[in-house]
């Protein structure tokens, strides 16, 4: 056997467990959901003639749209906050906290990945609510003569979002910024920027890759997210997790929940597409 | 002297020994949250010398997904709306049950409900709790008086101040009780008569929530007044907040009532059986009426027996013969009528 032959083999054989285990885990069932998304109810039963009836119905029934357009609209909110808040707070930790204290600083950006996600989806109903902490000290300061409705609104979802995403980005564009080499800003200073423009000309350009990985993290969960809207944002109205979640639970429309699955997959391939320039590793 | 790897295999015998000791058998149960309460389970367990694992679920499309998912003998026991019992049958999921050796006969005659859960004469489930979807509300925030008719909803008086109950059924089933069609008429073109009343409410309305987050914001005051919620929601509250009442409305009240039954691939039926039994007892009705999850009426009325003043008082147990002549069951659609029911709460929910 030549070389060549036996180093192709020896190929073959190391990327085939990782092979096997897309095709099992990722391949086959996508294709069983897709397969399943053609299909249709008939009453109570599944029939499997397929068809395009259910993403027909996605896109001209306007209760289902909607929830396309609530989940982009809810997630492109949610994101481009979260990488307003979270990029000075990175900065700051990564160039102004000092370093003995950075790691403390750190703790204290992931410490609410240590709770429940559902506690602290419930934490912040009782927050936000009509007698939760920020009313009743508006309310206390002056600012307020009578609560205003925050919670069960989208702006309690975009709240609760908000909170828990800015710290994965904050870490993402960390990690980003303390691999900055010094230099860059130094240089540019030598050559008479001042610091806004080394921050805006120099160091943002620079963590593009970092804020790009995070956002993309942050669109993709957020868009996937059921339990937030559907504690903080009280039914108000549906993203596209919960439609799939009353199809699943309620009306046991599997195809209809298959369909709606298949169109929140192919809106995070977009997202990465369109991220896809920053998000190549070695940019990272 | 014992090496450290013997000790470790001795610890871990030692760990797994409690656990073979107590659960000589297993049965498995998908229940609603009220069935997985300690207090209920815990007598059977140690008289039967069984450990029972339960699996909540929210619907009983998803319940009746779970079993079909399953391999036969997974699943003992199934708690199911009893309105949905004929759904499970025509499944065939479920087994028969020795209609004589359930204590039926002391039900309250209305729970009985042999047309829902007996099918061509035979049994397949029976009811162990009840109660209503009605008017849950904050007695100190909200005029009682008003809370006799559920016109008072839609009257702008308590605009941003009322919450609904997130399940179509019973929640479609009293919008259709203020517009004076019965829930039984809930159907066909009847569905589409609801649209404007229901969508005028979700005006006035602050948020739609699940149990929890029903008791959630009455518990909070973010909303004064729930439609659809009843002693479920506010008897496990009494306590903190005795202020929470409910009422059944002149126009009326949708009935919700559970009905547990035996799976027919059981992997354990004698004991399901048993467990069965129990739950019907008059001392398991009382634990079940009461659970933590949430307090509804027990069906047994020997249950009352089990029962302190106090817990009869939450439940209004003196008033039920009244309000059960006010209740209507919860609307039975046809797979077509609960697809455009589904539509219709969906579109509520989404504009």
């Amino acid at each position: 056997m030549s070389i060549e032959r036996l180093e192709r083999r020896q190929g073959a054989a190391l990327v085939a467990p990782a092979l096997i285990w897309t095709i099992a885990f990722f391949v086959l069932p996508f294709a069983a959901m897709i397969w399943m998304s053609l299909t249709h109810m008939e009453g109570r039963q599944v029939v499997n003639e397929p068809g395009f009836g259910n993403y027909l119905r996605i896109f001209t029934d306007p209760s289902l749209f909607r929830g396309i357009v609530v989940s982009l609209e809810i997630t492109s909110i949610v994101t481009v906050l979260s990488v307003i808040l979270a990029w000075p707070l990175a900065w700051i930790i990564a160039t102004r906290v000092p370093e003995r204290w950075r790691r403390l600083a750190l703790l204290l950006a992931v410490l609410p990945f240590w709770t429940s996600y559902v506690v602290r989806s419930y934490s912040w109903a009782l927050v936000l609510g009509e007698n939760g902490i920020v009313m009743q000290s508006l309310i206390q300061i002056g600012l307020l003569d009578t609560p205003i409705q925050i919670m069960a609104t989208r702006a309690a979802t975009i709240i609760g979002f908000v909170h828990f995403f800015v710290m994965l980005l904050t870490l993402t564009i960390y990690s980003n910024l303390v691999q900055l080499s010094p230099n860059y800003a130094r240089a540019a200073e030598d050559l008479g920027a001042s610091r806004w423009q080394v921050i805006r000309l120099v160091i943002l350009p620079l963590t593009l890759p970092g804020v790009v990985t995070g956002a993309f993290l942050t669109f993709v969960l957020c868009m996937g997210d059921y339990i937030t809207p559907q504690i903080l944002g009280g039914n108000s109205e549906l993203t596209l997790p919960q439609l799939i979640m009353l199809q699943l639970g309620r009306r046991g429309d599997y195809p209809m929940a298959s369909a709606l699955a298949v169109v929140l997959m192919v809106l995070v391939t977009l997202a990465y597409a369109g991220c896809a320039r920053w998000l190549k590793m070695e940019r990272v | 002297m014992i090496s450290r790897p013997t000790c470790t295999a001795l610890a871990l015998c030692a760990a797994a020994l409690p656990i073979s000791a107590h659960a000589a058998t297993e049965l498995n149960a998908l229940i609603w949250c009220d069935h997985a309460d300690p207090a209920l389970l815990e007598p059977f367990e140690q008289a039967h010398d069984v450990r029972i694992n339960v699996k909540e679920y929210q619907g009983t499309a998803e319940a009746l997904t779970i079993l079909e998912q399953s391999r036969p003998g997974d699943w003992d026991l199934l708690v199911i709306d009893a309105v949905d019992v004929g759904r499970a049958v025509e499944r065939d999921v479920l087994a028969p049950l020795p209609a004589e050796a359930l204590p039926t006969t002391d039900f309250f005659p209305e729970l009985v409900m042999a047309s829902h859960n007996t099918k061509d004469g035979v049994t397949y489930a029976v009811t162990d709790k009840f109660g209503y979807n009605t008017l849950a509300y904050d007695k100190t925030k909200v005029d009682p008086a008003d809370m006799t008719s559920l016109k008072s909803l839609w009257s702008g008086k308590y605009a941003g101040r009322i919450g609904i109950y997130d399940y179509y059924l019973p929640s479609l089933g009293l919008v259709g009780i203020a517009e004076g069609i019965p829930t039984a008429e809930l159907g066909g073109d009847n569905i589409e008569k609801l649209r404007e009343p229901l969508m005028a409410l979700k005006k006035d309305t602050k948020l739609v929530a699940d149990v929890v987050g029903s008791q959630t914001a009455l518990a909070t005051g973010e909303v004064d007044i729930l439609l659809g919620g009843g002693e479920y929601l506010t008897a496990t509250l009494h306590a903190e907040n005795p202020n929470l009442e409910w009422i059944i409305p002149e126009e009326g009240a949708a009935l919700w009532a559970e009905s547990i039954a035996v799976l027919k691939d059981a992997g354990n039926p004698e004991l399901a059986l048993e467990f069965v039994k129990y739950v019907t007892s008059p001392e398991g009705q009382a634990r079940l009426a009461t659970s933590s999850c949430y307090w509804g009426m027990p069906a047994n009325a020997k249950a009352g027996e089990h029962l302190t003043d106090e817990q009869k008082a939450v439940l209004r147990w003196d008033e039920q013969a009244e309000f059960l002549k006010r209740a209507q069951l919860y609307p039975i659609p046809s797979a077509e009528d609960d697809a455009a029911m589904q539509d219709l709460w969906t579109d509520m929910l989404q504009n």
